[in-house]
């Protein structure tokens, strides 16, 4: 998002020219650096129409990109009165900041912090005992949310404290044996001590929802619809923490969190300190997970022990690492995009046109317009018509299983793939099971060898996909989050929009 | 001499039974180049590990400037003014050119984070300040750090150009005394020459002191005021270039004994 690539790279090089031109050899340098000098020459460009709308994209500023999409994001609750499309705008929203604070521990300080679901749950814990029936102390939100942030920023300061001495795995072992801690406290928390203090499995309730100067937020409007303010109100928090952010990692502070994520004894020695840095990094992050956490607790007026568990920690690491840890654009565009998808996988028929739209784009991108890509095709569907019309015509209860929502792809599908009214017990497992054995056993063919098998295997996967599957949506929502991260780990590590990484050269 | 301005008093170093330095006496003056010299694991990078605060002495004292810096943590002793490069190159890869030469200032700037996320006009101001301390380092090495590659990530560099880089970013902690770690390591002869001209004007512009441990004579012989030669820890020699090149214990220890050799 640097703007100005052309003009502002070339001027001060324009001014170092002249000065050794006209003042003489000022330095040591013995000979020009010829390549340097002539580096415009050798830089080259995307042309054509893309070529046009890149170089323009890249002037447009941080800030009209950021006002863009939160306009964007606002509008959703106008374009959409559904309920449920509100909600799950909230839900990302709380996803972006959740992102934007794990960003500062992960992809600025280096650490690889596995207790960070934690600090969410207990922001939303504070606010709770802040703010309900349950003590009796009902604080006004504008005393309780500063509030829980400072308790969130001091227990990350304290869970921090053994990063002092740990780095890497070792590290991430003490958080994520905090999270479990939190975990276990939280969920048997109704007698601790002969005390009733988290409400165990049960959780608090009758939490009170947001207050704005006196006013009282309803957390759902009349009629049981939920109340799109809270998604604004999230918004314009998160806009607020991203900006901060952007300030604070454009500042000494910010440079040497990078540092020392780079090269701790290198930050070290360059007069940065590190072990205060690391401390101040877990409190931002904890911070940050603390906020988020308040405003899930007003939303449902409840807080409960399971909200916080680890798919959820899998799955702001997914958006981190998809968007690219390390760049604030990235990691929003990772929760949005990851926080779709999600939803999407719930309903068996989006999820079933997102399966197939996958597959068609990954063969495309894989053979782009070639014979291959023809062969492929084409031989994936003639395989299928033939496979499934020798099922159908052996025993019509061998394909008649199918019938689900979708479409055009539905249809397809059902006359496509073969699916059984009455799937055998053993169908699931042993398919899923060499479709994972098979796409192994792709990646070492070549040529036209893996032409042949990746027939049969897109053909398998497609038949796994509707009959084991679609039949479960939360497994299959952990496992397509893993082929994701299979996929960039492969083919981009650095993430979509992050800076290219190297470890050690 | 000039002014002590660095002072190993009786230096130790040992890990667990391996004595690295021994009972060690050193110093450097103002304004001084010394060179140190001696065959591998003789504790040269060990010797400005202790200067750095890195490892901690068994024993002695490490005194600079006047004061005791022994038992300090290696950012304080940075901010007291020793800076340093690595023998093993250690940059902030991903990071650019210019930032990482910005980070380096962070001990002698003070803008804290909650100014930093207002921008106040002084936290600002010190930012401006910083950059253009980041671009002067850069531009006294001529060409070769110029230009568009303030904004290139530093691992696009050549492996000459980043020996460069961390030099400038050595220099911009404002230390008063630079140690320098095998600055000629990997380099051509051409670029050699041009290090060595270059530590000289280190002094002469940049009016640091500088403790350099090298391998290549050439660059020694170019830049020392004194050498010092170490071998297993223990100074062996420390006089001239020419006195410390010459003298039967430097041989013995590049070369073997005399004897040996005759047989």
């Amino acid at each position: 998002m640097s703007g100005g690539y052309d003009d502002e790279l070339s001027r001060p090089l324009e001014g170092a020219l002249e000065a050794s031109t006209s003042e003489g050899p000022t330095s040591p340098a013995v000979g020009r650096d010829e390549w340097v000098a002539r580096h415009g020459d050798n830089r080259t460009r995307r042309g054509g129409l893309l070529g046009t709308v890149e170089a323009r994209l890249r002037v447009v500023p941080w800030w009209a990109w950021l006002a863009t999409f939160v306009a964007l994001f606002c509008l959703l609750p106008v374009a959409s009165d559904s309920g449920y499309v509100r909600r799950v705008a909230f839900d990302i929203a709380i996803y972006m900041l959740l992102a934007l604070g794990l960003n500062v521990v992960v992809g600025w300080g280096g650490l690889l912090d596995l207790g960070y679901i934690a600090f969410f749950g207990i922001g939303a814990y504070a606010y709770a005992f802040l703010s309900s029936d349950h003590y009796g102390i009902h604080l006004p939100s504008f005393v309780s949310i500063p509030l829980v942030v400072v308790i969130g920023a001091t227990t990350g300061f304290l869970v921090g404290l053994p990063s002092r001495r740990l780095t890497g795995d070792y590290l991430a072992i003490v958080t994520l044996f905090f999270l479990l801690l939190f975990l276990t406290v939280t969920t048997n928390g109704d007698d601790l001590f002969g005390h009733n203090v988290t409400g165990g499995a049960n959780g608090l309730l009758n939490a009170d929802p947001l207050s704005l100067f006196g006013h009282e937020l309803p957390p759902t409007l009349e009629g049981g619809l939920f109340n799109p303010a809270y998604m604004y109100v999230v918004l314009a928090v998160f806009v607020v923490v991203y900006v901060a952010l952007r300030f604070v990692n454009l500042s000494r502070t910010g440079r040497a969190w990078r540092s020392l994520r780079e090269d701790p004894l290198a930050a070290e020695v360059m007069g940065m300190p590190v072990n205060s840095l690391k401390l101040m990094s877990f409190a931002f992050g904890a911070a940050i997970a603390a906020l988020s956490g308040t405003f899930v607790t007003m939303l449902s007026a409840s807080v409960f022990p399971l909200s916080f568990s680890f798919p959820l920690l899998i799955i702001i690491y997914t958006m981190v690492i998809l968007g690219g840890s390390g760049s604030q654009p990235g990691v929003v565009l990772g929760a949005v995009l990851i926080g779709t998808l999600l939803e999407l996988l719930r309903d068996p028929g989006d999820s079933r046109v997102l399966f197939y739209a996958a597959i068609v784009l990954g063969v495309l991108g894989a053979f782009r317009f070639s014979v291959k890509l023809a062969v492929v095709v084409a031989g994936t569907f003639v395989f299928g018509f033939v496979a499934h019309s020798i099922a159908g015509a052996s025993d019509n209860a061998w394909v008649n299983g199918s019938g689900g929502e979708g479409g055009g792809v539905a249809d397809f599908a059902a006359n496509w793939v073969i699916v059984p009214v009455h799937v055998a017990a053993w169908v699931a497992p042993v398919s899923y099971v060499s479709l994972v054995a098979l796409a192994l056993v792709l990646t070492l063919l070549h040529g036209w060898a893996r032409i042949a098998l990746l027939i049969p295997v897109l053909y398998l996967a497609a038949f796994v996909w509707e009959n084991v599957m679609i039949a479960q949506p939360e497994p299959t929502r952990y496992i397509i989050l893993g082929v994701i991260l299979i996929a960039l780990m492969i083919f981009r590590p650095t993430g979509l929009l992050g800076e290219k990484r190297v470890e050690i050269i | 001499m000039a002014e002590k301005l660095l002072e190993l008093q009786g230096i130790s170093m040992a890990f667990g039974g391996l004595k690295c330095i021994q009972a060690l006496d050193l110093d450097v003056g103002e304004g001084e180049i010394v060179s140190v010299i001696g065959p591998n694991g003789a504790g040269k990078t060990t010797l400005f590990n202790l200067i750095t605060g890195v490892y901690q002495p068994t024993g002695g004292d490490i005194v600079f400037a006047g004061k005791s810096i022994t038992g300090l943590e290696p950012h304080q002793i940075t901010r007291r003014g020793i800076a340093r490069t690595f023998q093993t190159l250690r940059l902030f890869l991903n990071m650019s050119v210019r930032e990482n030469v910005m980070a380096a200032a962070y001990g002698h700037t003070k803008a804290g984070v909650f100014r930093s996320m207002l921008r106040t006009p002084g936290m600002r101001r010190e930012e401006q300040e910083i950059r253009e301390l980041a671009e002067k380092r850069l531009a006294f090495f001529g060409d070769r750090l110029m230009g568009y590659r303030w904004d290139q990530p530093a691992y696009s560099l050549s492996y000459a150009n980043r020996r460069r880089l961390e030099i400038a970013r050595a220099t911009a902690t404002n230390p008063r005394l630079l140690l320098l770690d095998e600055p000629a390591a990997g380099m051509n002869p051409k670029e050699t020459q041009e290090i060595t001209d270059l530590i000289s004007l280190l002094r002469t512009e940049g009016g640091y002191t500088i403790l350099v441990i090298e391998h290549d004579m050439h660059v020694v012989e170019g830049i020392s005021d004194r050498v010092i030669a170490l071998n297993h820890g223990i100074k062996i020699a420390e006089g001239s270039f020419d006195e410390v090149a010459t003298s039967p214990q430097v041989v013995e220890a590049y070369l073997g004994t005399g004897g040996m050799a005759k047989k």
